[in-house]
């Protein structure tokens, strides 16, 4: 069976050790030289980031998160041996993990490292897919005689350079498609390589959960369990049509997916289709002016990060969690397309003036979609309001500002609140 | 309730109620017509809470009474009877049926209770005139293709009817604008509507009253009330709650001190504008105008579709000018000129842009230019 050492890249045939260099990291399988649909998940990434940032860390449970209304978006190995999960309520994770080190987000860092590994991706083939700042889909399909190794052993290396010269590891899953890669990813982790193939899918796939497939989370899974679908193997039994029938769109890929087909391409180009923020307060509020305080800064955001792209979008959408979880969604289309923030400030301060609800609210998001090009975008101010080229001006001014002199160079008063 | 009607005024009556229902109703007697036939007339009366409107037909009453039964089926019914039909309408009373003949043919229609039917409160109107048909066509046609349909600027989703200072003296003036165009048309002020408050006069009224004005003979009793305004002819009494809300002051968004003056053949410049929009597939299509010497260049250059152009002879005498609108708007306004060249008088690129016919300041329209 074909066998590769992960730690000196040796190719061989069999064997529990590397005959080179007597390393035990070794994955065989009998198409691991075949297969070229790879995923790669950066093990505990914030936390490994700022546990490389600060070797002080390095034997300490640490915990990436926001205050203690927030939720834990990252725990390090370590907390996780201790009951820690991501999206666990941080006052929940500070009870399994009273000595945790709790870190707030440096997402800027972390932008910074992710650019960094997908430099390293884009050396192995054009087909990244990035899912977010830390995993991404490659094809390494044809790349076998550019690089004059097979895909498996391109990947092996990826992951050895994010160690030696990021300080940071990551797990591979490389099967046939990406719906199995991402599955495969996840199976070994952490510094995990994992390899499905096309000849053990039906039975890798048979007595696994349906919440395996991304996408299914709590509600689907209940809806799927009401029809008494538990495993991949319940699935098959289904006709297409009556998935179809009971489960829409889903159904369909249910039953692809149930085969271990997925024939979504790796797209490096994967369009956005919306730039959203949101925050969780410390204390739930209904405070107009604290609340008016968030929305000028979640704008100013989702602005930054349009303009970033060049793009713009016509439906602005507010979020607002009340303090007993129900969600309230308001969205309103625009004129003409945007990415000021002002105007993305002012129509989701008007969209919460017409909510009409009294709050109080525990989150609080903004959001754009229907995303077009920057070209196409506030190509025309409103008659009503005469300010509002003066207020763009100022706007374009600013961040001509603090594209100079640094992101803290000029706030807005209501930025403060 | 028994009386006989000729299927021609049935028609018109049911058509105008048909039209004020709601198709999508929560309360099943909104979808009814209340039907009052007493001495030579019957009245047809239907309602969505905010309009009112109640036609008077001339017929033979055999017997007085009321009910209600669906608009949209008995307009649906008169329809296809035959032109020249009469038409008998008979209610039991007890059995809650409607019946409806009309020569071979025999229809049964549910009804509902006339008590349930919501008539809408009479009020007392501060302000009452009598003003033409042909006048207020005028002041809602020319105005109404600017209304808003923006939610959150509900103020706005209506035609702003009030008492104004113009050149002239006091007119009676209609603007609308949904914050990218505005429309401000002026008429002379009809006796006694001096004192009128200023309404806004919602959408739907507006698009309803534009059926009692199609005969430039008829005069409109106008009747105005700080909530309410009622139009109404010798049939037709068309009652509407106005939007509770306040205009923006729109007398600082009209520009005063445009000084470039283009003038052009308003059908030859809608007529160019619409070609050359052909090419763009975006949204919003933006045109630019390319100002010169007594020549327009209309403009499109859309990347992904393709480009156009057309040069227009005009009449214009000042500095070079690009400026970008959107398309629409300009056939829009381009379309309210019927009589005179149209006269744009232009500042910068970036500032609104005033049109109005020949040098009538009667009709102006404001429009805010895009970045092309």
């Amino acid at each position: 069976m074909p066998a590769l050492c992960r730690t000196c890249l040796e190719t061989f045939d069999d064997g529990r050790r590397c005959p080179a260099c007597g390393s035990p990291r070794v994955t065989a399988h009998p198409e691991l030289f075949s297969l070229s649909i790879a995923h790669m998940d950066c093990d505990a990434f914030y936390a490994s980031v700022e546990k490389r940032d600060n070797p002080d860390l390095a034997d300490k449970p640490v915990i990436i998160g926001g205050g203690k209304r927030g939720v834990v978006s990252t725990a390090c190995y370590i907390a996780r041996i201790r009951g820690v999960k991501s999206a666990m309520p941080m006052f929940q994770a500070l009870k399994l993990c009273p000595d945790a080190v709790v870190i707030r987000p440096r997402m800027k860092v972390y932008a910074e490292v992710s650019k960094q590994i997908r430099a390293l991706m884009d050396e192995l083939t054009p087909d990244v897919e990035p899912l977010s700042l830390d995993e991404a889909f490659m094809d390494l399909s044809g790349t076998r005689r550019l690089h004059g190794h097979p895909p498996a052993v391109m990947l092996a290396r990826l992951v050895k350079r994010m160690k030696d010269d990021l300080g940071l590891t990551g797990s591979i899953g490389l099967s046939h498609n990406k719906f199995l890669a991402k599955i495969a990813s996840d199976l070994d982790k952490p510094r995990g390589f994992s390899v499905i193939g096309q000849a053990e899918t039906a039975a890798f796939l048979q007595d696994k959960p349906v919440r395996l497939i991304w996408g299914v989370g709590q509600a689907t899974q209940a809806q799927l369990e009401k029809a008494g679908i538990h495993r991949f193997s319940d699935l098959l039994r289904w006709e297409r049509e009556d998935l179809h029938a009971r489960f829409g769109a889903m159904g369909d890929r249910l039953y692809h997916l149930a085969r271990g087909e997925d024939h979504r391409r790796v797209s490096a180009n994967a369009p956005v289709k919306s730039i959203s923020n949101e925050t969780t307060f410390f204390e739930d509020t209904a405070d107009p002016d604290l609340l008016d305080g968030h929305i000028w800064r979640l704008a100013e955001n989702v602005s930054d990060r349009a303009k970033a792209r060049g793009m713009a979008g016509r439906v602005v959408t507010l979020k607002l969690k009340r303090a007993n979880h129900a969600l309230l969604t308001r969205r309103v289309t625009l004129h003409d397309a945007t990415q000021m923030a002002d105007t993305i400030y002012r129509t989701a301060r008007a969209l919460y003036d017409a909510a009409g609800d009294q709050g109080p609210y525990r989150l609080i998001g903004v959001g754009i979609s229907h995303l077009v090009a920057e070209a196409q975008a506030d190509r025309s101010t409103d008659l009503l309001d005469p300010q509002a080229a003066k207020r763009s001006g100022a706007e374009r001014a600013t961040d001509a500002i603090r594209a100079k002199f640094g992101e803290g160079a000029i706030l807005k008063g209501r930025a403060l609140r | 309730m028994k009386f006989s009607i000729e299927r021609g005024a049935l028609l018109k009556a049911v058509a105008q109620a048909q039209s004020v229902v709601e198709r999508r109703n929560t309360i099943p007697i909104l979808a009814n017509v209340l039907i009052e036939a007493e001495g030579s007339d019957v009245h047809f009366r239907a309602t969505d809470l905010d309009i009112e409107v109640v036609d008077k037909a001339p017929a033979q009453v055999e017997r007085a009474g009321a009910t209600t039964v669906s608009a949209v089926t008995l307009h649906e019914i008169v329809r296809k009877l035959p032109d020249g039909a009469l038409v008998t309408l008979t209610d039991d009373g007890a059995a809650g049926r409607l019946s409806v003949e009309a020569g071979r043919s025999h229809f049964n229609l549910a009804t509902l209770p006339k008590e349930d039917f919501p008539v809408m409160a009479s009020s007392e109107y501060s302000s009452n005139f009598s003003a033409p048909a042909a006048v207020l066509r005028r002041l809602f046609d020319k105005s109404k293709f600017a209304i808003s349909t923006e939610e959150t600027r509900y103020y706005l989703n209506g035609v702003y009817m009030h008492v104004s200072e113009a050149d002239g003296g006091k007119v009676l003036r209609c603007v609308a604008t949904d914050g990218h165009r505005l429309a401000r048309i002026d008429a002379d002020l009809p006796e006694g509507a001096s004192d009128m408050p200023g309404v806004i006069v919602p959408r739907k009224t507006v698009g309803e009253l534009r059926k009692l004005l199609d005969d430039d003979d008829t005069q409109i009793a106008v009747s105005v009330s700080e909530t309410k305004v009622r139009f109404a002819t010798p049939d037709i009494t068309l009652t509407s709650k106005v939007i509770d809300g306040t205009f923006p002051d729109y007398t600082r968004v009209i520009p005063t001190g445009n000084t470039r003056r283009l003038e052009v053949d308003a059908a030859e410049f809608a007529q160019a504008v619409d070609r050359v929009a052909t090419v763009s597939s975006e949204r919003s299509r933006a045109v630019k105008l390319s100002l010169d010497e007594d020549k327009l260049t209309l403009s499109v250059n859309a990347p992904d579709s393709g480009a156009a152009e057309e040069e227009l002879a005009v009449a214009y005498g000042d500095e070079r000018l690009d400026i970008g609108f959107n398309a629409k708007y300009l056939l829009e306004i381009a379309s309210q000129v019927d009589r005179e060249n149209a006269v744009f008088l232009f500042n910068s690129s970036g500032d609104p842009t005033l049109m109005r016919e020949g040098n009538d300041t009667s009709a102006v329209y404001v429009v805010m230019p895009m970045r092309v």
